[in-house]
């Protein structure tokens, strides 16, 4: 029976090929689907880097410990901490294997690998490979998964959209059903496991810094057949986005590092060259509101200024179009190309314009969902894995797998730079020893089912054919995903409010009934996009209401999910004693948030597309939860009196110990 | 840069889109013509996007969206490759105001030369994948467990290899290349699956294998992993359809969007096969 048995991969992004690459070494025989020949994947477009510790920065003082605490510090302690250890603790060999098999990450002088800083970290902890590090990694998986395929223990199944998974009686997974995007054709593949590795859900907001496959469709197919979807309120925006017509492409930090300035005219929507606006009818927003840190306030903080400028105070540079001025013109030239060139050439390549002498349009940009497919894990004695134990990255459902930007395990309530790479490329590694033992207990081979695979077949099969006979005069599907994007983008980005909320899922479930019956343009049946694109469409809702609901729900602030009118201010008294009792209280507050807010966002599927909300617990037993102070006035005082309240709680020894004195061995086990 | 913005029809600004469509592979092309607003910052691809909106010709006719391949939007995926006014590139780095300043008020889209059209500009490149699979663009490493770093190496030698790692196979060079033929082969009735692909892959070995797979080759071969086997990889070049094919016309070099040293990446590979040559006459 062994010989029947079968692994499909929906994906082959990083997490789906390293999946594939790894499960093909321990034997088994795997289908790879996905809407592009997998070296097109959506991973190609990141830039910066993977995180891991390495030998020099152990020696600064850096250790995997750190890495872990520094990436649940930065997700503000919503994730479980034993797969984030577990990451942390394979990161260093992540990277040695990626070397080895051939990413020529940049070198020292005597021919290591080099390392640069990223956000959230102290240490020199990101390895790259010029400005295109997810390109070379999926580069180097892409050309191992060829040697398999060559081989015959992998097939690929390149431009097939996946269109649900089948299950059993008892509701387990045995398969899935795909479509091929050019005949057309709907086909049930017989798996014994199944492994999601569909990418982030971008689209959904309509533009985004993401690809355009990343509509989040598979993974809201496995949401629709009855799996957890987690934390979907967590979506990443990035500060600074060149808009586009057809997308928000991403602008590095580091050209605000090197001394960029972000104004707006003070005339709205100022006819005016920008050069030809004198200096005080300019206003420098950042600089004005945060003297101190200016044009380099933490993201965040960034991020919520250019969108309130733009949004509330109408101060957009365009009148149809919300951006604001990222200005280099008054740094020298010679330097800005020295430090600055490659992303300065991105800019001018996609703009047709010299950011040089003309300053740049720049917005927010929703960047990467840190929510997703709820899946499972089994806690080692050590505070880590138990590594090959089948429940790892498994969602609700049996035998059905999430791995990559799909699954909501690592990141919490915001995601770290560079870490993304590193979870996407974990999971693929850990999920596939998790499989074989998992298919080592089954009774029977998918393959037999041959009815089941029938049924689940002609389901697809009727959905579609009845899609194609829709008829004409409904809505446009293009401009239903406009208006989505819209909606979405205003709601549930930066700043959230509740009526906002509100507002928006009303208007989200019109625009759904709408999708119900809109129009196709194409009803033919040879590689009709028009018809793939509209089921996309569709199964955006599932997701946009899940991220809805679940900030409106949240009546706090964490991480990439922020409401002002829940936000807890720093202090204001100036009278010492006054000051250290609110520093007290605020401490108070910060523990009564955490009781009730530190879980983790289910939501799942009632019926037909009723959304509903329950919370579950985070384990937390690693690293004590603590308050993210940064820029927050009074950070000194609160942060005296919070480490005064851990000593005594370890001292009484009934919370457990601090995360540090149980600090795990160095290494985990063997994999 | 010119001054796009600036125009002088009073009003809205709009061009026409020239669109060279074919419903299936084996029907007939056909020019369609598309009348589309001008927004600042556009590129084909967002034009592509605005057509498939309109859903009607210029003349009003109702038509289905235009097929075409497409993913990153910031050239670094090689899906959306097409013809555009006569040049092959990508669409998502194609400005509508830089085509619009060449070539005032039209722009024309055609799919790739060398690929069978599967529908509209979206066609086939499996034959380009498989020039991958036939010089074994890998290295065979051991295993993925921990056997620690890759070797050592020296920024020259990262500062060498890079560029060429930054191929995404897009195939510019293979549409531009008068040496790489148009392929296309059609299934059978009764052939499955894998006879066809079987049967497909075998005469695309005997055809050019194209100076982007040359190129994976010498790279691959230059690594201190990949020189153990290299000789795999020069046979392959040597075969049918090999290096020898490549005429030297240099057009690949000049279109590839990535500044790929192709040409010296083919001098490379033609130095190791007459090497290749010498050893194994003498080792005889
Ligand atoms: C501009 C940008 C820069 C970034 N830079 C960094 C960085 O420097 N460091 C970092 O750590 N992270 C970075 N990230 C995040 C990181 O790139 C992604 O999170 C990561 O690449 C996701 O990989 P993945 O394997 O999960 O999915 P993807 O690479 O998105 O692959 C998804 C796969 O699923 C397939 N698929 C999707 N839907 C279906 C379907 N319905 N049917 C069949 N197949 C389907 C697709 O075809 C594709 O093969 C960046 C992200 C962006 C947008
Ligand atoms: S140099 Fe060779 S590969 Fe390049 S275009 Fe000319 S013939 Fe083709
Ligand atoms: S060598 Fe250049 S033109 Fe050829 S496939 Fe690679 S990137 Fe494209
Ligand atoms: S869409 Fe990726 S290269 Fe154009």
């Amino acid at each position: 029976m062994a010989d029947k048995q079968r692994v499909m991969i929906v994906g082959g992004g990083l997490a789906g090929l390293s999946a594939a690459m790894r499960m093909a070494e321990l034997g088994l025989d795997v289908d790879l689907i996905s809407l592009t020949p997998v070296k097109r994947s959506h991973s190609v477009c990141a830039q910066g880097g993977i995180n891991s510790v390495n030998q020099l920065t152990r020696q600064q003082g850096d250790s995997e410990w750190l890495h872990f605490d520094d990436t649940v510090y930065g997700g503000a302690f919503l994730q479980h901490q034993p797969p984030v250890k577990e990451m942390a603790d394979w990161a260093p060999r992540i990277i040695d294997l990626m070397d080895r098999l051939g990413v020529p990450f940049n070198r020292t002088p005597e021919g290591f690998r080099d390392q640069r800083r990223f956000g959230g970290t102290l240490f020199k902890r990101t390895a790259f490979a010029g400005a295109t590090t997810g390109q070379q990694l999926l580069y180097a998986l892409d050309d191992q998964v060829r040697r398999w395929s060559v081989a015959g223990k992998v097939s690929l199944h390149e431009t097939w959209d996946y269109l649900g998974p089948v299950l059993d009686d008892a509701g387990t997974c045995r398969g899935i059903v795909a479509q091929d995007l050019v005949t057309m054709e709907i086909r049930a593949f017989p798996a014994d496991a199944v492994v999601i590795a569909s990418g982030g859900c971008g689209l959904i907001y309509g533009r985004s810094t993401m690809s355009m496959v990343c509509t989040g469709s598979a993974a809201s197919r496995t949401f629709q057949a009855g799996a957890k979807y987690a934390n979907a309120e967590f979506i990443q925006v990035h500060p600074t986005a060149i808009p586009g017509a057809d997308k928000l492409r991403l602008m590095s930090e580091s050209a605000r590092g090197e001394g960029g300035r972000v104004w707006v005219p003070r005339t709205p929507q100022d006819k005016r060259r920008p050069i030809d606006i004198p200096e005080d009818e300019r206003y420098y927003f950042l600089e004005e509101c945060y003297p101190e840190y200016g044009n380099l306030v933490p993201r965040d903080i960034a991020t919520r200024e250019i969108f309130n400028v733009c949004t509330n105070e109408g101060l957009s540079v365009e009148q149809d179009r919300l951006c604001v001025y990222l200005d280099l013109t008054h740094l020298p030239r010679e330097m800005l190309d020295a430090k600055l060139g490659g992303i300065l050439e991105i800019y001018e390549k996609f703009q047709g314009v010299d950011p040089r002498s003309v300053p740049m349009k720049i917005f927010p940009a929703v960047h990467y969902s840190m929510g997703g497919l709820w899946v499972d894990y089994e806690k080692s004695a050590s505070g880590g894995l138990v590594v090959g134990s089948p429940r790892n990255q498994q969602t609700s459902i049996p035998n059905l797998y999430a791995i990559g930007e799909c699954d909501y395990q690592y990141h919490g309530a915001n995601r770290l730079g560079a870490n993304s790479l590193l979870s996407c490329i974990f999971s693929g590694l850990v999920v596939a020893p998790g499989i074989v033992n998992l298919l080592k207990g089954a009774k029977q081979a998918a393959a037999d089912e041959t009815q089941l695979m029938a049924a689940a077949q002609a389901r697809y099969q009727d959905d579609h054919d009845r899609l194609l006979r829709r008829p004409a005069g409904g809505a446009n599907p293009y401009l239903l995903h406009q208006q989505l994007g819209n909606v979405m983008t205003k709601a549930a980005t930066v700043v959230r409010s509740n009526d906002a909320l509100d507002e928006a899922y009303g208007q989200v479930c019109q625009l759904n009934e709408q999708a119900r019956r809109c129009s196709l343009s194409d009803t033919g049946n040879w590689t009709n996009q028009n018809v793939v694109f509209t089921k996309s469409l569709r199964d955006m809702f599932p997701i946009a209401k899940a991220i809805l609901l679940g900030a409106r729900a949240r009546d706090e602030c964490r991480g990439a999910h922020f409401k002002p009118e829940f936000a807890m201010p720093g202090l204001e008294a100036t009278d010492p004693a006054e000051h250290r009792r609110e520093a007290e209280a605020w401490c108070d507050r910060f523990e009564q948030n955490t009781a009730k807010w530190l879980k983790t966002t289910i939501a799942t599927l009632d019926g037909d597309d009723e959304v509903k909300l329950s919370y579950e617990e985070v384990d937390t037993s690693l690293i004590p939860p603590r308050p993210r102070l940064y820029g927050l006035v009074g950070a000194e005082v609160i942060d005296e009196v919070w480490k005064t309240r851990q000593q005594s709680k370890s001292a009484d020894g009934r919370d457990g110990a601090d995360g540090r004195a149980s600090a795990a061995p160095k290494t985990a086990a063997a994999h | 840069m010119s001054e796009p913005h600036t125009n002088g029809h009073a009003g809205e600004r709009t061009f026409e889109v020239r669109i060279l469509r074919q419903d299936s592979p084996r029907t007939a092309s056909y020019w369609e013509r598309h009348r589309v607003r001008y927004e600042p910052d556009m590129n084909v691809t967002s034009v592509l996007q605005r057509i498939a909106a309109q859903g009607e010709t210029i003349d009003g006719d109702p038509v289905a969206p235009v097929a075409y391949e497409s993913n990153c939007l910031e050239e670094v995926c090689g899906s959306c490759t097409m013809i555009i006014n006569g040049r092959v590139r990508q669409a998502c780095s194609a400005l509508v105001d830089k085509l619009l300043a060449d070539r005032p008020h039209e722009i024309e889209l055609q799919p790739m030369s060398k690929f069978p059209v599967v529908r509209d500009l979206f066609v086939d490149r499996r034959r380009l994948f498989r020039a991958l699979e036939k010089v074994h663009a890998w290295l065979p490493v051991d295993g993925y467990y921990d056997l620690g770093p890759g070797p050592q190496r020296s920024q020259e030698d990262q500062q060498r290899a890079y560029p060429l790692s930054e191929c995404m196979s897009c195939g510019c060079c293979l549409d531009a290349c008068p040496q790489y033929a148009h392929v296309e082969v059609e299934r059978k009735a009764g052939e499955t699956d894998e006879q066809f692909r079987a049967r497909q892959n075998a005469i695309f070995d005997v055809n050019f294998v194209g100076a982007h797979a040359i190129s994976q080759a010498v790279y691959y071969n230059a690594h201190p992993t990949g020189k153990l086997n290299a000789g795999e990889r020069v046979d392959a070049l040597m075969e049918a359809g090999g290096v020898q094919v490549c005429g030297n016309a240099q057009n690949c070099v000049a279109v590839c969007p990535k500044e790929i040293p192709l040409t010296t990446s083919i001098a490379r590979a033609g130095r190791q096969a007459t090497k290749r040559i010498f050893t194994q006459w003498f080792d005889q």
